[in-house]
């Protein structure tokens, strides 16, 4: 029974499915990534696992309970958090304002949790009275994985978060996303960066055409000479 | 089928204010329908065939009006030579300036320096033209107040005016296309709102060019005078044979005139958008309008194309401004307001159903009907209601007093329902592949 | 220097003063229209109504003050009457974004159809004030009516000018100060007011992170009326109350806001000054001015004004024009979609 699961979920936005019988699931404290081929269906299967997708058939179960009816508003208040992949952060307002719209739906003291914030992505407590948009890409993104963070989520989500930034600050990124899994949140993450990405993962999913192709643990499908062969470039 | 029925209906609304009312009351309201119905059209052309939003209406069909005054107004040379070289001289004034502004920006790298001397020649060109057109102005209309003082026309029949209003109007909605087509479609009404006030602060203060708020009367006419038809021996008899009094034949003959030329305008021009939507170019207007950036990316200057409808659509306005102004034989610049001339004629285009000419036309026919008749409806009703009131009630007297005022409230429930509940109008778009 | 001193006094009293407090009233409308651009993303046409809707309701509670004896000594007793005024002209605006705009928010329907709605509620509104109060010219200024006149400050300095502050431009500043000053506050300061800005900077992820969309809309519907309320009342008080011309300022409030960079608070309020000022200078007769400046022989014989008062919706527009040419953007980069 695994924390947060996907299962066997088939849907998509118009009359043709994009996700065929297609299984997700993550653990506490693991990290779990979906890669493939462009137009695999990766993004798609995120999304329907935070309800941004109406799914034909299958569910997605949290702790066992079925929340495949619920909005993705519901869902962040049952204590999941999306990051998208672009535009996600709020340009206008500052570093500090981001993180307290992240905590809009609390009602406790959030300074905690924003000191945590700060300490996870130090840069942003020295900008945190600057407005978002005058952020470089990097740091925007740290505003939009701390921005998820305040709700304290049991899982996090993150599409494609590193896209767009440099090498360097992607491996700083990663190593921020380890931290966190090991604070014992779940995180689920789609990504470009097929082979750095499982290597950090706990558990990979190589999706084709919407359908699971491979499964494994991270390791392994970096392992996997068939996986090597089509997907890793050798 | 159903479109059939509909004009149908309209038509025996108006036969029964015919019966019920007066048969001269009923053609008027023909009348003001069919002027109605060709602004509607002009409309539909910019929003149901390119999706602009233009609510300067009033200002376009306020420049007809004009050009009805300054084309059939009998010439006034003492005017001229009293100021004619003065104007003459400004307009050079403004040329030149304006070459000058143009050769400064093609000329000068863009700059600081560059925006302080346009700005400067801006300034210089201002003052020229004000120093000679502040004396000629003074002087026409210093020429016999009371009757003139203003330049007169050009003494051609009025019926000539309709084209040139539409060529005014042509102008004036280049202008703003120029400034305000590249870009949001919010910012395009803005500046349409703006130019029209514009139009109308000129018209109202400007005495020499049409006497402003002074108001021109007694304008010709394309038709015949009551008075002289009167004495026409065949309108006596027909009289005697549909045994009616001379003077209401002689004043319907009268308005039927202006109502089978107003009418002949609206075939003509419906014709031709019909053949314009039907044409390769109508289904490129509504393919940029349906999908701007789509069309864009084949190649298509979507800018270009809208400036062509937008002064297309605003020269039929101007053409319909003009045939008011001679309907009504007077041009007032305080009369256009802006719910009346620009907010009733949208009314009508979305009632209708945008996109369709016959839907524009039904609606300019049925809203301009409406629009008539609810003041006495709406007396009515208030009547009725407040009759429990007693006569001298204060209550019942301010409520009769405002009734007029219901038309307006009416106006927007109408508008909000058929955008709610039948979005696509009383004669929906024609989806032609 | 007695000259320089009654040309700065007259300038003071026929430019300065008046623009300052109808760049107020302009900066009021304008932030109502920037807000709801800002986070229902639609010009609203209805803008200039729901002003004359809000002080109509405002003058009404004034008189019934007024039959009861209630009044506000050296004040008018509208300042008095405003907050029923705000509240009748909030509620109006919830009934019709519930009965009108939110059918389309649901649809997620383009701009352009709220703005024709907005068309159709500006008809109701417009209908139900002249149906209730009628067309014509109301004043419903009491209390003081100068705090310094005219002749009070030539006798106290000396001067040939005069210089005059009537009361209602004294409370106009000094609303419109206090009433930016608040909602500055409650846009930077609190919970809801940052959530406005969140939503109207990314919807999309306002909603993931739990914002009500429909208590924001809420929100900037009652502040909006506020707003449009407070700027109809003090331009009412300072001038008077009639339908057509609380219509009419919907250009120079919609230029105000352009002008400044639509979206953007800031940018209204500099835009109301800058539209205000502009209209007043130019269209203000520098005769008397110049001739305190200007030696006896080069004294000007015309008025030296630049264009006739008629004209002050045309200074607007040709800045509206020449912003857009230039910086589309406006002057504080607003949000153009």
């Amino acid at each position: 029974m695994s924390f947060l699961i996907g299962d066997g979920m088939t849907g998509g936005y118009g009359s043709a499915d994009i996700l065929h019988d297609c299984t997700i699931a993550v653990e506490k404290g693991e990290i779990a990534v979906i890669v493939g081929p462009n137009g695999a269906g990766k993004s798609t299967a995120m999304k329907a696992v935070f309800g941004m997708l109406p799914l034909r058939l299958g569910h997605v179960r949290l702790e066992g309970e079925d929340i495949t009816a619920l909005t993705p508003q519901a869902r962040v208040a049952k204590g999941m958090a999306f990051v998208p992949q672009t535009q996600n952060v709020f340009t206008s307002l500052t570093v500090q304002e981001n993180l307290e719209m992240g905590a809009y739906l609390r009602r406790d003291d959030i300074r905690g949790t924003m000191e945590q914030v700060f300490d996870l992505f130090p840069i942003l407590g020295e900008k945190r009275r600057q407005p978002a948009g005058e952020l470089s890409g990097g740091q925007r993104q740290q505003v939009a994985v701390g921005r998820a963070l305040m709700t304290q989520p049991s899982v996090l989500m993150l599409d494609e978060p590193t896209a767009g930034v440099s090498p360097i600050v992607m491996d700083e990124l990663f190593d921020r996303i380890i931290e966190v899994a090991r604070t014992g949140i779940a995180i689920l993450m789609v990504e470009q960066n097929a082979r750095q990405a499982l290597n950090i993962a706990d558990r990979g999913y190589v999706l084709v055409q919407g359908e699971n192709r491979y499964t494994d643990t991270g390791e392994a499908l970096l392992a996997n000479p068939d996986v090597r062969r089509s997907f890793l470039g050798g | 089928m159903r479109n059939i029925l509909l004009f149908a209906a309209m038509f025996a609304a108006l036969a029964a204010v015919a019966v019920f009312q007066s048969p001269t009351l009923a053609i008027s309201i023909i009348n003001l329908c069919l002027i109605s119905a060709i602004m509607a059209l002009g409309v539909n052309m910019q929003w149901g065939y390119g999706g602009l939003f233009n609510v300067g209406i009033m200002g376009f069909a306020a420049l007809g009006g004009v050009a009805a005054v300054l084309v059939s107004l009998p010439p006034r040379p003492e005017a001229w030579s009293a100021g004619g070289l003065g104007l003459l001289s400004s307009g050079l004034a403004l040329v030149v300036t304006g070459v000058i502004v143009a050769q400064i920006r093609k000329r000068l790298p863009a700059s600081r320096m560059r925006g302080l001397i346009t700005l400067l020649a801006v300034i210089i060109g201002f003052f020229t033209i004000r120093a000679f057109f502040d004396p000629a102005t003074d002087a026409i209309e210093a020429l016999d107040p009371a009757q003139f003082g203003n330049i007169g026309g050009l003494g051609l029949p009025i019926i000539l005016s309709w084209l040139v209003g539409g060529l005014f109007a042509a102008g004036a909605a280049w202008v703003v296309a120029k400034i305000a087509l590249g870009l949001r479609s919010d910012y395009l009404a803005i500046a349409t709102l703006g130019i029209s006030e514009i139009v109308i602060a000129v018209l109202k203060n400007e005495d020499w060019l049409a006497r402003g708020v002074k108001n021109v009367s007694g304008l010709s006419r394309p038709v015949p005078y009551e008075v002289d038809l009167q004495e026409a021996p065949w309108l006596i008899d027909l009289a005697n044979t549909l045994s009616m009094s001379v003077n209401e034949l002689s004043s319907i003959v009268v308005r039927g005139g202006y109502a089978a030329l107003f009418l002949i305008v609206l075939i003509v021009l419906t014709w031709a958008a019909e053949r314009a939507l039907r044409s390769p170019w109508g289904r490129m207007m509504r393919a940029i309008r349906d999908n701007r950036d789509a069309a864009a990316a084949m190649g298509k200057d979507v800018t270009a194309r809208h400036i062509q409808i937008f002064v297309l659509g605003s020269a039929i306005v101007g053409v319909a401004g003009a045939m008011l102004t001679t309907l009504e034989g007077q041009f007032t610049p305080g009369s256009y307001q802006p719910l009346r001339f620009t907010f009733l004629i949208w009314v009508m285009v979305i009632v209708g159903g945008s996109g369709n000419n016959w839907g524009s036309i039904l609606g300019g026919f049925l809203i301009w009907f409406v629009w008539v008749q609810a003041e006495p409806a709406g007396l009515l009703i208030m009547d009725a209601v407040t009759a429990g009131f007693g006569e001298d009630s204060a209550i019942r007297a301010h409520l009769l007093d405002a009734a007029p005022h219901m038309r307006l409230l009416l106006m927007g429930l109408i508008l909000l329902t058929v955008m709610r509940f039948s979005p696509r109008g009383l004669i929906p778009e024609v989806i032609r592949r | 220097m007695v000259d320089i001193l009654n040309a700065l006094v007259l300038f003071s009293n026929f430019v300065l003063i008046p623009g300052l407090a109808y760049g107020a009233q302009l900066a009021l409308g304008a932030l109502g229209v920037t807000l709801i651009y800002a986070v229902l993303r639609f010009s609203n046409f209805a803008h200039g109504d729901l002003m004359a809707f809000g002080t109509m309701a405002t003058i009404l509670v004034t008189w019934w003050f007024q039959s009861m004896g209630i009044s506000f000594g050296v004040l008018p007793t509208a300042l008095l009457a405003l907050p029923f005024g705000i509240a009748i002209a909030a509620v109006m605006s919830l009934f019709m974004d519930r009965a009108v705009y939110s059918f389309y928010r649901k649809k997620r329907a383009a701009p352009v159809t709220f703005v024709i709605a907005s068309v159709g509620v500006m008809f109701i509104l417009n209908g139900v004030v002249r149906l209730i109060i009628g067309p014509d010219d109301q004043r419903f200024a009491d209390g003081e009516r100068f705090i310094v006149r005219a002749r009070d400050f030539e006798a106290w300095s000396g001067l040939s000018e005069g210089l005059a502050l009537r009361s209602t431009q004294a409370i106009t500043l000094v609303v419109a100060i206090l009433i930016v000053i608040a909602l500055f506050w409650f846009l930077n300061r609190t919970r809801m007011g940052k959530a406005m800005r969140a939503y109207s900077d990314n919807e999309d992820l306002a909603l993931l992170s739990g914002i009500d969309p429909a208590r924001v809309v809420m929100v900037t519907w009652i502040i909006a009326a506020a707003l449009a309320t407070i700027a109809g009342v003090l331009y009412g008080l300072d001038k008077s109350f009639k339908p057509f011309t609380y219509f009419q300022l919907l250009l120079p409030i919609f230029a105000a806001a352009i002008v400044g960079g639509i979206g953007n608070p800031v940018g209204a309020i500099a835009g109301g000054f800058v539209i205000a000022f502009s209209e007043v200078t130019v269209t203000y007769a520098y005769k008397r001015f110049l001739g305190h400046l200007l030696p006896e022989n080069l004294a000007p014989d015309g008025l030296v004004q630049l264009l006739s008062t008629d004209y002050k919706f045309a200074v607007s527009f040709v800045i509206l024009v020449v912003v857009l040419l230039f910086r589309p953007t406006g002057l504080f980069r607003g949000k153009v979609i």
